[in-house]
Protein backbone atom coordinates (compact mmCIF):
# COMPACT_ATOMS: atom_id res chain seq x y z
CA UNK A 1 0.00 0.00 0.00
CA UNK A 2 1.51 3.27 -0.69
CA UNK A 3 2.62 5.55 2.15
CA UNK A 4 2.58 8.98 1.27
CA UNK A 5 4.91 12.10 3.10
CA UNK A 6 2.66 14.76 4.08
CA UNK A 7 3.64 18.52 5.63
CA UNK A 8 1.64 18.63 8.74
CA UNK A 9 1.81 22.27 10.35
CA UNK A 10 0.76 23.00 14.28
CA UNK A 11 -2.80 25.00 13.05
CA UNK A 12 -3.32 21.19 10.82
CA UNK A 13 -2.93 19.50 13.94
CA UNK A 14 -5.41 21.60 16.01
CA UNK A 15 -7.73 21.33 12.79
CA UNK A 16 -7.76 17.79 12.39
CA UNK A 17 -7.88 17.83 16.73
CA UNK A 18 -11.18 20.12 16.03
CA UNK A 19 -12.88 18.23 13.24
CA UNK A 20 -12.98 15.30 15.50
CA UNK A 21 -14.24 17.06 18.41
CA UNK A 22 -16.90 18.27 16.06
CA UNK A 23 -17.24 14.63 14.84
CA UNK A 24 -17.64 13.23 18.50
CA UNK A 25 -20.83 15.45 18.84
CA UNK A 26 -22.06 14.43 15.63
CA UNK A 27 -21.49 10.38 15.86
CA UNK A 28 -25.35 9.82 16.94
CA UNK A 29 -25.80 5.63 17.25
CA UNK A 30 -21.99 5.14 17.15
CA UNK A 31 -18.49 6.75 15.53
CA UNK A 32 -18.96 4.88 12.66
CA UNK A 33 -21.47 6.62 11.16
CA UNK A 34 -19.02 9.93 10.63
CA UNK A 35 -17.08 7.71 8.69
CA UNK A 36 -18.10 9.58 5.50
CA UNK A 37 -17.07 12.89 6.61
CA UNK A 38 -13.69 11.61 7.96
CA UNK A 39 -13.31 10.19 4.98
CA UNK A 40 -14.17 13.88 3.28
CA UNK A 41 -12.27 15.47 5.59
CA UNK A 42 -8.58 13.01 5.70
CA UNK A 43 -8.84 12.22 1.98
CA UNK A 44 -10.60 14.18 -0.28
CA UNK A 45 -10.18 17.57 1.26
CA UNK A 46 -6.87 17.17 2.97
CA UNK A 47 -4.98 14.26 1.44
CA UNK A 48 -4.04 13.48 4.57
CA UNK A 49 -4.44 9.50 3.94
CA UNK A 50 -4.44 7.48 0.71
CA UNK A 51 -7.79 5.74 -0.10
CA UNK A 52 -6.10 2.64 0.78
CA UNK A 53 -4.95 3.81 4.31
CA UNK A 54 -8.31 4.92 5.19
CA UNK A 55 -10.29 1.85 4.37
CA UNK A 56 -7.48 -0.77 5.78
CA UNK A 57 -7.94 1.24 9.13
CA UNK A 58 -11.75 0.42 9.12
CA UNK A 59 -10.91 -3.16 8.17
CA UNK A 60 -8.17 -3.24 10.43
CA UNK A 61 -10.17 -2.56 13.21
CA UNK A 62 -13.21 -4.30 12.36
CA UNK A 63 -11.57 -7.69 11.86
CA UNK A 64 -9.49 -7.18 15.70
CA UNK A 65 -10.88 -7.14 18.87
CA UNK A 66 -12.22 -4.34 20.78
CA UNK A 67 -14.75 -1.60 19.99
CA UNK A 68 -15.13 -0.78 16.52
CA UNK A 69 -14.51 3.12 17.26
CA UNK A 70 -10.70 2.08 17.47
CA UNK A 71 -10.20 2.81 13.84
CA UNK A 72 -10.65 6.54 14.61
CA UNK A 73 -6.94 5.64 16.34
CA UNK A 74 -5.13 4.23 13.14
CA UNK A 75 -6.56 7.23 10.97
CA UNK A 76 -4.55 9.38 13.41
CA UNK A 77 -1.84 6.95 13.99
CA UNK A 78 -1.63 7.11 9.73
CA UNK A 79 -1.54 10.87 9.79
CA UNK A 80 1.00 10.58 11.97
CA UNK A 81 2.90 8.70 9.99
CA UNK A 82 2.44 10.35 7.07
CA UNK A 83 3.56 13.67 8.71
CA UNK A 84 6.77 12.05 9.78
CA UNK A 85 7.34 10.33 6.47
CA UNK A 86 6.50 6.51 6.43
CA UNK A 87 6.67 3.69 8.90
CA UNK A 88 10.15 3.15 7.45
CA UNK A 89 11.57 6.48 8.77
CA UNK A 90 12.28 5.60 12.20
CA UNK A 91 11.20 6.94 15.67
CA UNK A 92 10.53 10.23 14.82
CA UNK A 93 7.76 9.10 12.61
CA UNK A 94 6.45 6.45 15.37
CA UNK A 95 6.33 9.40 17.78
CA UNK A 96 4.32 11.96 15.59
CA UNK A 97 2.07 8.19 14.74
CA UNK A 98 1.46 8.40 18.48
CA UNK A 99 0.70 11.89 18.74
CA UNK A 100 -1.83 11.82 15.86
CA UNK A 101 -3.33 8.64 17.46
CA UNK A 102 -3.64 10.83 21.03
CA UNK A 103 -5.14 13.57 18.70
CA UNK A 104 -7.50 11.87 16.97
CA UNK A 105 -8.80 9.42 19.58
CA UNK A 106 -9.07 12.38 22.44
CA UNK A 107 -10.72 14.23 19.92
CA UNK A 108 -13.65 11.68 19.19
CA UNK A 109 -13.95 10.54 22.89
CA UNK A 110 -14.08 14.01 25.15
CA UNK A 111 -17.19 15.66 23.65
CA UNK A 112 -19.30 12.59 23.64
CA UNK A 113 -18.60 10.99 26.70
CA UNK A 114 -18.63 14.55 28.80
CA UNK A 115 -21.78 14.70 27.21
CA UNK A 116 -23.14 11.39 27.63
CA UNK A 117 -21.94 11.54 31.67
CA UNK A 118 -23.44 14.63 32.75
CA UNK A 119 -26.91 13.46 30.04
CA UNK A 120 -27.70 10.52 30.65
CA UNK A 121 -29.05 11.48 34.12
CA UNK A 122 -31.07 14.01 33.01
CA UNK A 123 -32.24 11.86 30.23
CA UNK A 124 -33.34 9.19 32.14
CA UNK A 125 -35.12 11.46 34.62
CA UNK A 126 -36.75 12.84 31.67
CA UNK A 127 -37.53 10.29 29.41
CA UNK A 128 -41.27 10.75 29.05
CA UNK A 129 -40.99 14.14 27.61
CA UNK A 130 -41.99 14.87 24.73
CA UNK A 131 -38.83 16.41 23.57
CA UNK A 132 -36.90 13.61 24.53
CA UNK A 133 -39.31 11.19 22.98
CA UNK A 134 -39.27 13.46 19.60
CA UNK A 135 -35.66 13.06 19.53
CA UNK A 136 -35.27 9.42 20.33
CA UNK A 137 -37.90 8.69 17.89
CA UNK A 138 -37.08 11.53 14.95
CA UNK A 139 -33.36 10.37 14.52
CA UNK A 140 -33.97 6.95 13.71
CA UNK A 141 -34.67 7.19 10.32
CA UNK A 142 -31.49 9.37 9.96
CA UNK A 143 -29.25 6.87 11.42
CA UNK A 144 -30.63 3.82 9.47
CA UNK A 145 -30.09 6.11 6.64
CA UNK A 146 -26.32 7.73 7.72
CA UNK A 147 -25.69 3.77 8.53
CA UNK A 148 -26.63 2.38 4.67
CA UNK A 149 -24.21 5.86 3.50
CA UNK A 150 -21.37 4.57 5.70
CA UNK A 151 -21.27 1.17 4.46
CA UNK A 152 -21.78 2.70 0.70
CA UNK A 153 -18.80 4.91 1.24
CA UNK A 154 -16.65 2.33 2.82
CA UNK A 155 -17.03 0.07 -0.25
CA UNK A 156 -16.62 2.73 -2.47
CA UNK A 157 -13.07 3.18 -1.13
CA UNK A 158 -11.99 -0.11 -1.97
CA UNK A 159 -12.05 1.09 -5.64
CA UNK A 160 -8.73 2.41 -7.29
CA UNK A 161 -8.62 4.07 -9.96
CA UNK A 162 -11.30 5.26 -12.11
CA UNK A 163 -12.96 1.58 -13.27
CA UNK A 164 -15.14 0.70 -10.45
CA UNK A 165 -14.74 -3.06 -9.75
CA UNK A 166 -17.79 -4.85 -10.18
CA UNK A 167 -16.77 -7.87 -8.51
CA UNK A 168 -16.24 -5.42 -5.36
CA UNK A 169 -19.29 -4.26 -5.41
CA UNK A 170 -20.55 -7.87 -5.59
CA UNK A 171 -18.43 -9.08 -2.34
CA UNK A 172 -20.29 -5.92 -0.65
CA UNK A 173 -23.59 -6.82 -1.42
CA UNK A 174 -23.38 -10.70 -1.14
CA UNK A 175 -21.55 -9.59 2.31
CA UNK A 176 -24.63 -7.72 3.09
CA UNK A 177 -27.02 -10.01 2.03
CA UNK A 178 -25.73 -12.71 4.29
CA UNK A 179 -25.64 -9.96 7.19
CA UNK A 180 -28.70 -9.30 6.95
CA UNK A 181 -30.14 -12.48 6.30
CA UNK A 182 -28.31 -14.74 8.61
CA UNK A 183 -26.71 -15.00 12.00
CA UNK A 184 -23.14 -15.59 10.68
CA UNK A 185 -20.33 -14.31 13.13
CA UNK A 186 -18.80 -11.49 11.04
CA UNK A 187 -15.50 -12.72 11.67
CA UNK A 188 -16.33 -15.80 9.17
CA UNK A 189 -16.84 -12.71 6.51
CA UNK A 190 -14.36 -10.82 7.75
CA UNK A 191 -11.78 -13.89 6.61
CA UNK A 192 -13.91 -14.69 3.45
CA UNK A 193 -13.27 -11.82 2.03
CA UNK A 194 -9.43 -11.40 2.84
CA UNK A 195 -8.88 -15.16 1.43
CA UNK A 196 -11.04 -13.81 -1.67
CA UNK A 197 -8.48 -11.39 -1.83
CA UNK A 198 -5.68 -13.18 -1.28
CA UNK A 199 -6.67 -15.53 -3.81
CA UNK A 200 -7.07 -12.72 -6.58
CA UNK A 201 -10.52 -12.30 -7.17
CA UNK A 202 -11.08 -8.78 -6.06
CA UNK B 1 -26.48 6.68 33.80
CA UNK B 2 -28.66 6.25 36.73
CA UNK B 3 -31.43 3.76 37.67
CA UNK B 4 -33.69 5.60 39.73
CA UNK B 5 -33.09 7.88 42.66
CA UNK B 6 -31.05 6.45 45.29
CA UNK B 7 -33.05 4.21 47.37
CA UNK B 8 -35.61 3.59 45.16
CA UNK B 9 -33.83 0.99 43.46
CA UNK B 10 -33.91 -2.90 44.15
CA UNK B 11 -31.00 -3.03 47.26
CA UNK B 12 -27.99 -5.03 45.21
CA UNK B 13 -30.96 -7.43 44.31
CA UNK B 14 -28.27 -8.58 42.28
CA UNK B 15 -24.28 -8.95 41.77
CA UNK B 16 -22.42 -5.95 42.00
CA UNK B 17 -18.97 -5.06 40.32
CA UNK B 18 -16.54 -4.93 43.44
CA UNK B 19 -14.41 -2.21 42.64
CA UNK B 20 -12.75 0.29 39.83
CA UNK B 21 -10.39 -2.05 39.56
CA UNK B 22 -13.26 -5.23 38.80
CA UNK B 23 -14.82 -2.97 36.16
CA UNK B 24 -11.58 -2.24 34.54
CA UNK B 25 -10.19 -5.79 34.39
CA UNK B 26 -14.29 -7.06 33.26
CA UNK B 27 -14.56 -4.29 30.80
CA UNK B 28 -11.27 -5.22 29.41
CA UNK B 29 -11.89 -8.91 29.27
CA UNK B 30 -15.24 -8.24 27.72
CA UNK B 31 -13.71 -5.87 24.89
CA UNK B 32 -10.83 -8.67 23.53
CA UNK B 33 -14.13 -11.18 22.88
CA UNK B 34 -15.53 -8.58 20.47
CA UNK B 35 -14.43 -9.50 17.00
CA UNK B 36 -16.20 -7.33 14.72
CA UNK B 37 -18.11 -5.21 17.20
CA UNK B 38 -19.01 -5.27 21.14
CA UNK B 39 -22.66 -5.06 21.87
CA UNK B 40 -23.41 -9.04 21.72
CA UNK B 41 -20.81 -9.89 24.14
CA UNK B 42 -21.85 -7.28 26.27
CA UNK B 43 -24.95 -8.35 26.45
CA UNK B 44 -23.82 -11.71 27.60
CA UNK B 45 -21.53 -11.18 30.26
CA UNK B 46 -23.28 -8.21 31.59
CA UNK B 47 -26.49 -9.35 31.77
CA UNK B 48 -26.07 -13.88 31.20
CA UNK B 49 -23.12 -14.21 32.89
CA UNK B 50 -22.44 -10.96 35.56
CA UNK B 51 -25.71 -10.02 35.86
CA UNK B 52 -24.77 -6.57 36.93
CA UNK B 53 -27.63 -5.72 34.49
CA UNK B 54 -31.45 -6.80 34.55
CA UNK B 55 -32.51 -7.82 30.86
CA UNK B 56 -34.41 -4.54 31.25
CA UNK B 57 -31.81 -2.22 32.45
CA UNK B 58 -29.81 -2.92 29.51
CA UNK B 59 -32.23 -2.52 27.15
CA UNK B 60 -32.66 1.08 28.71
CA UNK B 61 -29.35 1.83 29.06
CA UNK B 62 -28.63 0.73 25.51
CA UNK B 63 -31.42 2.84 23.78
CA UNK B 64 -29.86 5.82 25.99
CA UNK B 65 -26.05 5.00 24.70
CA UNK B 66 -27.19 4.81 21.51
CA UNK B 67 -29.05 8.09 21.14
CA UNK B 68 -26.44 9.69 23.11
CA UNK B 69 -23.49 11.03 20.63
CA UNK B 70 -20.20 8.78 20.94
CA UNK B 71 -19.66 5.22 20.28
CA UNK B 72 -22.50 3.42 21.74
CA UNK B 73 -20.49 0.69 23.88
CA UNK B 74 -18.30 3.08 25.51
CA UNK B 75 -20.81 5.07 26.29
CA UNK B 76 -22.63 1.86 27.84
CA UNK B 77 -19.97 1.01 29.54
CA UNK B 78 -19.25 4.70 30.87
CA UNK B 79 -23.05 4.44 31.99
CA UNK B 80 -22.39 1.13 34.03
CA UNK B 81 -19.23 2.13 35.51
CA UNK B 82 -20.56 5.39 36.96
CA UNK B 83 -23.90 3.89 38.73
CA UNK B 84 -21.77 1.46 40.84
CA UNK B 85 -18.61 3.87 41.63
CA UNK B 86 -19.43 7.78 40.03
CA UNK B 87 -16.86 9.20 38.22
CA UNK B 88 -14.01 6.61 39.19
CA UNK B 89 -16.27 3.59 37.88
CA UNK B 90 -17.04 5.66 34.76
CA UNK B 91 -13.13 6.33 34.00
CA UNK B 92 -12.31 2.52 34.59
CA UNK B 93 -15.19 1.10 32.78
CA UNK B 94 -14.19 3.11 29.59
CA UNK B 95 -10.42 2.80 29.62
CA UNK B 96 -10.74 -0.09 30.23
CA UNK B 97 -12.95 -0.97 27.16
CA UNK B 98 -9.73 0.64 25.15
CA UNK B 99 -6.06 0.33 26.88
CA UNK B 100 -5.78 -3.19 25.57
CA UNK B 101 -7.66 -3.29 22.71
CA UNK B 102 -5.76 -0.06 21.50
CA UNK B 103 -2.25 -1.84 21.59
CA UNK B 104 -3.41 -5.03 19.65
CA UNK B 105 -4.71 -3.19 17.30
CA UNK B 106 -1.44 -0.47 16.84
CA UNK B 107 0.39 -4.16 16.74
CA UNK B 108 -2.24 -5.52 14.09
CA UNK B 109 -1.27 -2.36 11.96
CA UNK B 110 2.27 -2.44 12.62
CA UNK B 111 2.19 -5.57 11.12
CA UNK B 112 0.18 -5.09 8.24
CA UNK B 113 2.43 -1.76 7.38
CA UNK B 114 5.19 -4.41 7.32
CA UNK B 115 3.63 -6.71 4.61
CA UNK B 116 1.46 -4.67 3.21
CA UNK B 117 4.05 -4.20 -0.04
CA UNK B 118 2.95 -7.90 -0.65
CA UNK B 119 0.26 -7.27 -2.93
CA UNK B 120 -1.50 -10.45 -2.24
CA UNK B 121 -1.85 -8.46 1.78
CA UNK B 122 -3.14 -5.65 0.10
CA UNK B 123 -5.39 -7.87 -1.98
CA UNK B 124 -6.51 -9.45 1.34
CA UNK B 125 -7.82 -6.32 3.31
CA UNK B 126 -9.49 -4.94 0.03
CA UNK B 127 -11.42 -7.90 0.19
CA UNK B 128 -12.07 -7.53 3.99
CA UNK B 129 -12.84 -3.64 3.42
CA UNK B 130 -15.58 -4.63 0.23
CA UNK B 131 -16.91 -6.97 3.07
CA UNK B 132 -16.91 -4.62 6.15
CA UNK B 133 -18.39 -1.74 3.80
CA UNK B 134 -21.39 -4.68 3.14
CA UNK B 135 -21.61 -5.18 7.23
CA UNK B 136 -22.15 -1.88 7.92
CA UNK B 137 -24.87 -1.52 5.01
CA UNK B 138 -26.37 -4.56 6.48
CA UNK B 139 -26.88 -2.97 10.06
CA UNK B 140 -28.92 -0.42 8.74
CA UNK B 141 -30.98 -2.54 6.38
CA UNK B 142 -31.33 -4.47 9.62
CA UNK B 143 -32.78 -1.53 11.82
CA UNK B 144 -35.91 -0.45 8.45
CA UNK B 145 -38.29 -3.25 9.74
CA UNK B 146 -38.00 -1.09 12.94
CA UNK B 147 -39.60 1.94 11.43
CA UNK B 148 -42.85 0.61 10.76
CA UNK B 149 -44.30 1.58 14.55
CA UNK B 150 -42.38 5.27 13.89
CA UNK B 151 -45.03 8.23 14.22
CA UNK B 152 -44.20 9.45 11.21
CA UNK B 153 -45.77 6.39 9.08
CA UNK B 154 -43.26 4.04 7.36
CA UNK B 155 -43.45 5.97 4.19
CA UNK B 156 -41.91 8.81 5.21
CA UNK B 157 -39.60 7.61 7.05
CA UNK B 158 -38.16 5.52 4.27
CA UNK B 159 -38.01 9.23 2.48
CA UNK B 160 -35.96 10.63 5.05
CA UNK B 161 -33.72 7.17 5.18
CA UNK B 162 -33.53 7.90 1.18
CA UNK B 163 -32.43 11.55 1.40
CA UNK B 164 -29.65 11.05 4.14
CA UNK B 165 -28.23 8.95 2.02
CA UNK B 166 -28.13 10.69 -0.92
CA UNK B 167 -26.92 13.29 1.08
CA UNK B 168 -23.98 11.43 2.40
CA UNK B 169 -23.06 9.05 0.10
CA UNK B 170 -23.60 10.29 -3.38
CA UNK B 171 -23.57 14.21 -2.99
CA UNK B 172 -20.82 14.09 0.03
CA UNK B 173 -22.70 17.00 1.99
CA UNK B 174 -20.74 17.41 5.19
CA UNK B 175 -22.52 15.66 7.75
CA UNK B 176 -23.23 18.39 10.55
CA UNK B 177 -25.21 20.07 8.10
CA UNK B 178 -27.04 16.89 7.02
CA UNK B 179 -28.07 16.56 10.81
CA UNK B 180 -28.96 19.55 11.53
CA UNK B 181 -31.25 20.09 8.67
CA UNK B 182 -32.68 16.67 8.09
CA UNK B 183 -32.45 15.79 11.51
CA UNK B 184 -34.21 18.81 12.66
CA UNK B 185 -36.66 18.71 10.19
CA UNK B 186 -37.31 14.69 11.47
CA UNK B 187 -37.65 15.72 14.91
CA UNK B 188 -39.98 18.14 15.04
CA UNK B 189 -41.95 16.83 12.54
CA UNK B 190 -41.94 14.09 15.18
CA UNK B 191 -42.22 16.08 17.61
CA UNK B 192 -46.14 17.75 16.14
CA UNK B 193 -46.88 13.89 15.53
CA UNK B 194 -46.70 12.38 19.00
CA UNK B 195 -48.72 13.45 21.98
CA UNK B 196 -47.84 15.82 24.67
Amino acid sequence: MSQMTIAMQWHDWLALFGQYLLLSLLSISGAITTVPDMHRYLVTQHGWLTDAQFSSSVAIAQAAPGPNVLFVALMGWNVGLNAGGGIGAGPGAWLLGFFGLLVTMVGIMLPSTTLTYLATRWGHRNRDRRGVRAFKQGMAPVVVGLLIATGWVLAAGNHAGDAPAWHLWLLTAVAALIVWRTRIHLLWLLGAGALLGAVGFV
Amino acid sequence: MHPSPPGAAAPSAHPQPKSPRDLFVSFTWLALQGFGGVLAIVQREMVEKKRWLTPEQFLEDWAVAQVMPGPNVINLALMIGDRYFGLRGAVAAVAGMLAIPLVVILVLAVLYAHYAANPQVAAALRGMGAVSGGLIAATGVKLIPQLRKHPLGFATCLAFVALVFGAIALFKLPLGWVLLAVGGVACAWTWRRIAA
